[in-house]
């Protein structure tokens, strides 16, 4: 069934786009990502403009990571003070990502931006995920070998404007957090992710927090920055799709559910690994679009406002 | 001198005195939400008060559709530390969004150079470049490119040949529109023609405007887009709460 969407101006399959959503949704709910760094290059793959794409992929985040939160509100594994201070650092940051995205769609640029940072985020993140799970696989193989021993004081501790924060059983400065928050909510507004691939790990390791928390801190902040980017993307560029999102999002909030039950069944190692190399798939996929010679060198735009 | 001459000879048969009746299938074209493309049946009949004389040269048709104008930026990549980056680009100041010529016969036969310069007719009259800067080597290229990418993408056609024409009266064609089309007032000519020479044209209008849910959103994310944004939030957060909801009630 085609269906045409107002705001992308094109005619897509609207099976394709509730296939994606619930895709891309078992994903997430089977590794705990928003699945947004999927979404939007397939997005682009199936020929939305990535304009469109990357708004409405931010207004999409909106509903998996509140439905995600509730969930984790419920269990009390949320750090809300902790959000709170991510989530100042966010909204500057997303502020600015909107900025430069407009300002680079005014030049012609944006598709290079957002796709050298889906290249450079997809090539670490699939990565480091890649040796992590690989390491994981053989360390369960051979239960001897140690877990390295997590560091609890790093020059994080060292800074100024120290806070508290109970859940996370911190004492550290809120420095770190702010400029993980707004780095974060850079990306979000250029790339249309929650960005909870960089968070997670920047909590943890950074931070230090406790892994348990660190989830649905995650998602509680990501659904205020998103929220905020959707807003400033409808306001500025005008290029959120209600339809697209109200599609992709009918299939994300199914997916998720089948993917976390799936997720509880399946070895984690395994399935980390796929998730990698999907991840990296992506990634070079991209790549090549970007180092080989494109068959159509010239592309038409807007004219500049 | 010549060639005056030659056209005052070709114009004599304009004195036949023929008129292009034509209709459209349709003349609105509503953009719903399963809009999937759309195909115009163009068709009409020659009006003419007196009999063809034998010496008359042959009858043909030509029809164009032309979508609204707009003010284009073309791109043109180049290889850059290695990446294919957007580096030149031109701004042009009009092309349309589609345009479709449908003909009897070859359109550079049967249409003379000086009467599709005067009404406008072919991929090169309608792509406009005004000015183009001096630090772009070959703007042609460019306006070139819009014509390449829109025949790709199905919204620039020459379908040369694709007009039936009986008894030099009765003609008709099928247009399509694809899916792809953007909102506006959609410019359609019938040119009657003999001897390479216009000898009457109808024009018409076909309206193609986004329509019911489709009007409504695009409207809305545009005149009021704070509360667009705020909405598509709301209904975001609703299919999140929601989501949770019956997945906590499926698991009891």
């Amino acid at each position: 069934m085609q269906i045409y969407l107002p705001i992308a101006e094109v005619s897509v399959n609207a099976f394709l786009l509730l296939g994606l959503g619930g895709l891309v949704g078992v994903l997430s709910g089977m590794f705990g990502v928003g699945g947004g760094f999927l979404m939007t290059p397939l997005l682009f793959f199936i020929g939305i403009p990535p304009a469109v794409a990357v708004a409405t992929e931010a207004n999409q985040i909106v509903a998996s990571s509140f439905s995600g939160v509730l969930a984790h509100l419920r269990r009390k594994t949320v750090d809300l003070k902790m959000g709170m201070v991510l989530l100042a650092g966010g909204l500057v940051g997303a502020a600015i990502g909107v900025r430069i995205f407009k300002a680079l769609k005014e030049i012609g640029q944006v598709e290079l931006l957002v796709t050298l940072c889906y290249v450079v985020f997809l090539g670490v993140v699939g990565g480091l995920m890649f040796i992590e799970s690989l390491r994981a696989l053989r360390r369960s193989r051979n239960p001897m070998a140690k877990l390295p021993p997590r560091k609890h004081h790093s020059w994080v501790h060292g800074l100024p404007f120290k806070m508290r924060f109970r859940q996370s059983q911190l004492y550290i400065s809120a420095i770190p957090p702010l400029v993980i928050g707004a780095s974060v909510g850079v990306l979000a507004a250029i790339m249309g992710v929650g960005g909870g691939f960089i968070m997670v790990p920047a909590m943890i390791y950074i931070l230090g927090m406790p892994t348990k928390v660190v989830v649905g801190t995650s998602l509680f902040q990501i659904i205020f920055v998103t929220g905020f980017t959707t807003l400033m993307h409808a306001t500025q560029n005008f290029t959120v799709d209600a339809v697209l999102a109200v599609l992709l999002l009918i299939g994300g909030v199914i997916g998720a559910q089948i993917g976390a039950q799936l997720g509880v069944r399946l070895r984690a190692e395994q399935l980390r690994i796929l998730l990698a190399i999907m991840v990296l798939g992506v990634c070079a996929k991209l790549l090549f679009d970007l180092v080989l010679e494109p068959s159509e060198l010239f592309s038409i735009g807007e004219a500049g406002h | 001198m010549i060639r005056v001459l030659l056209i005052l000879c070709l114009m004599a048969p304009t004195a036949l005195a023929e008129e292009v009746v034509g209709a459209l299938s349709q003349n609105r074209v509503a953009i719903t939400a399963n809009f999937d493309g759309s195909e115009i049946f163009v068709f009409g009949a020659v009006k003419r008060v007196a009999p063809v004389p034998d010496d008359a040269q042959p009858l043909h048709v030509v029809v164009t559709i032309q979508g609204p104008d707009e003010r284009v930026t073309v791109r043109r990549k180049e290889r850059w530390f290695g990446i294919w980056v957007n580096r030149d680009s031109i701004e042009v100041d009009q092309a349309p969004s589609f345009y479709t010529i449908a003909t009897t016969g070859p359109l550079e036969e049967i249409m003379s150079a000086t009467e599709r310069l005067r009404y406008g007719i072919g991929f090169d009259r309608v792509v406009r470049l005004v000015g183009a800067p001096d630090t772009v080597s070959d703007p042609r290229a460019f306006t070139a490119a819009i014509v390449r990418i829109n025949k790709d993408n199905g919204l620039y056609n020459q379908l040369d040949g694709s007009i039936e024409l009986s008894d030099e009266t009765l003609f008709s064609t099928n247009v399509a529109l694809p899916s792809n089309l953007v909102e506006g007032d959609y410019k359609t000519a019938m040119y009657l023609l003999r001897g390479g020479d216009v000898v009457n044209v109808s024009r018409t209008v076909i309206e193609v405007r986004k329509a019911g849910l489709e009007r409504f959103i695009y409207t809305m994310a545009h005149e009021r887009p704070l509360l667009y944004g705020i909405l598509s939030i709301m209904v975001a957060l609703a299919a999140g709460w929601g989501a949770s909801e019956a997945f906590r009630l499926l698991r009891r």
